[in-house]
């Protein structure tokens, strides 16, 4: 059975970075995938990597994150770099992001409007 | 108060940094290419190799330096200390390195360090002039560890050259890399065969403005 726990932009955007990836990594590692309001800074983002890097044992093999954007499609490409570039430094609370453990969700697709995501259970049956 | 500490570290490095003391870092996932690419370059100009290279991921665990190269084109040249780095990953499973063959003792061993890797290969990053972005052009190239690596360059305002490796492979797509990084150099390369390398040296000088 596969979890969704819904963290609301409200619940981590007074968390300091350190405080905000503890809570992510809590709910991954209890092996529930967070489906987070919003997106993380690029520090917070390697950070994230460092910090899973560091829990990584037999049992916990990482994590899986993809990001979905919600800006308008018709958006003009300048303003889109722009925009992007701001979330990429400070993280936005458009879009949504998706994290889960590596041992769970093998792979995450973007499509560009639909996130898919392969389970073991999943894999097995495409090789079928 | 981390602007600030950012800046005199910087000011510091600057006011002590000796001629040719440039860092070039070798940034991208596992298996890009970059020790392939490390060792042409320091093969092409100081004859002898960086690291190992192999098929399993993770093969480079630790930061790997090549103090000294200087390269050369018509009339300049750029000195610098090559730092190869480990393939930054969001996840490692010591089964995978089972699934290619090593026991498990060596496999858990290997996880291990490959986790040590990538943490240092991050801490790495403030410490970088210029970084060589590379990925493997088969690949999907908007991957999350891509965005973050090029998000923290951009961030720390470190120049970035991206290498679109591996085109000697008929899936390779340099203009996939391209439209996911429109706003970087991004070159073609195969860093085995060697091909287009004198292009990835030209655009080497470009983005050091030498």
């Amino acid at each position: 059975m596969l979890t969704l726990q819904f963290i609301p932009y409200a619940e981590i955007s007074s968390l300091t970075s350190e405080k905000k990836i503890q809570k992510l990594l809590r709910v991954v590692k209890d092996e529930k995938i967070a489906l987070v309001e919003g997106k993380l800074g690029s520090n917070e983002k390697s950070e994230l990597i460092r910090k899973t890097m560091q829990e990584i044992d037999d049992k916990f093999k990482g994590i899986e994150i993809e990001e979905l954007d919600m800006d308008k499609k018709d958006k003009a490409l300048l303003e889109k770099i722009r925009s992007a570039f701001i979330n990429l430094l400070l993280g936005s609370r458009k879009g949504l992001t998706i994290i889960g453990p590596a041992s769970i969700i093998k792979e995450i697709k973007k499509d560009p409007d639909k996130i898919q995501l392969f389970t073991e259970e999943t894999k097995k049956k495409k090789k079928k | 108060m981390g602007l600030f500490h950012n800046f005199l570290k910087k000011f510091l490095k600057a006011l002590f940094k000796k001629k040719g003391e440039v860092k070039l870092g070798l940034y991208g996932p596992p298996n890009g290419g970059k020790t392939t690419l490390a060792n042409k370059i320091s093969m092409d100009w100081l004859g002898e190799e960086v690291g190992k290279v192999s098929g399993i991921a993770h093969e480079t665990r630790e930061i790997q330096i090549k103090e000294q190269i200087t390269i050369k084109s018509k009339n300049k040249e750029l000195t610098f200390n090559l730092v190869d780095t480990p393939g930054i990953a969001t996840k490692i499973d010591y089964e995978d390195f089972l699934k290619a063959g090593l026991k498990e003792k060596e496999a858990k061993g290997r996880a291990k360090e490959a986790t040590k890797g990538v943490v240092d290969a991050i801490k790495w990053l403030d410490d970088m002039d210029t970084v060589v972005v590379v990925l493997d052009a088969t690949k999907d190239p908007y991957s999350q560890v891509n965005i973050t690596i090029i998000g923290n360059l951009e961030a720390r305002k470190i120049p970035v050259l991206i290498v679109a490796n591996k085109m000697d492979l008929k899936k390779a797509d340099v203009k996939k890399v391209q439209a996911a990084f429109p706003q970087y150099d991004v070159i073609g390369i195969s860093a085995k065969y060697g091909k287009k390398i004198d292009e990835f040296y030209e655009a080497l000088f470009k983005i050091t403005n030498q």
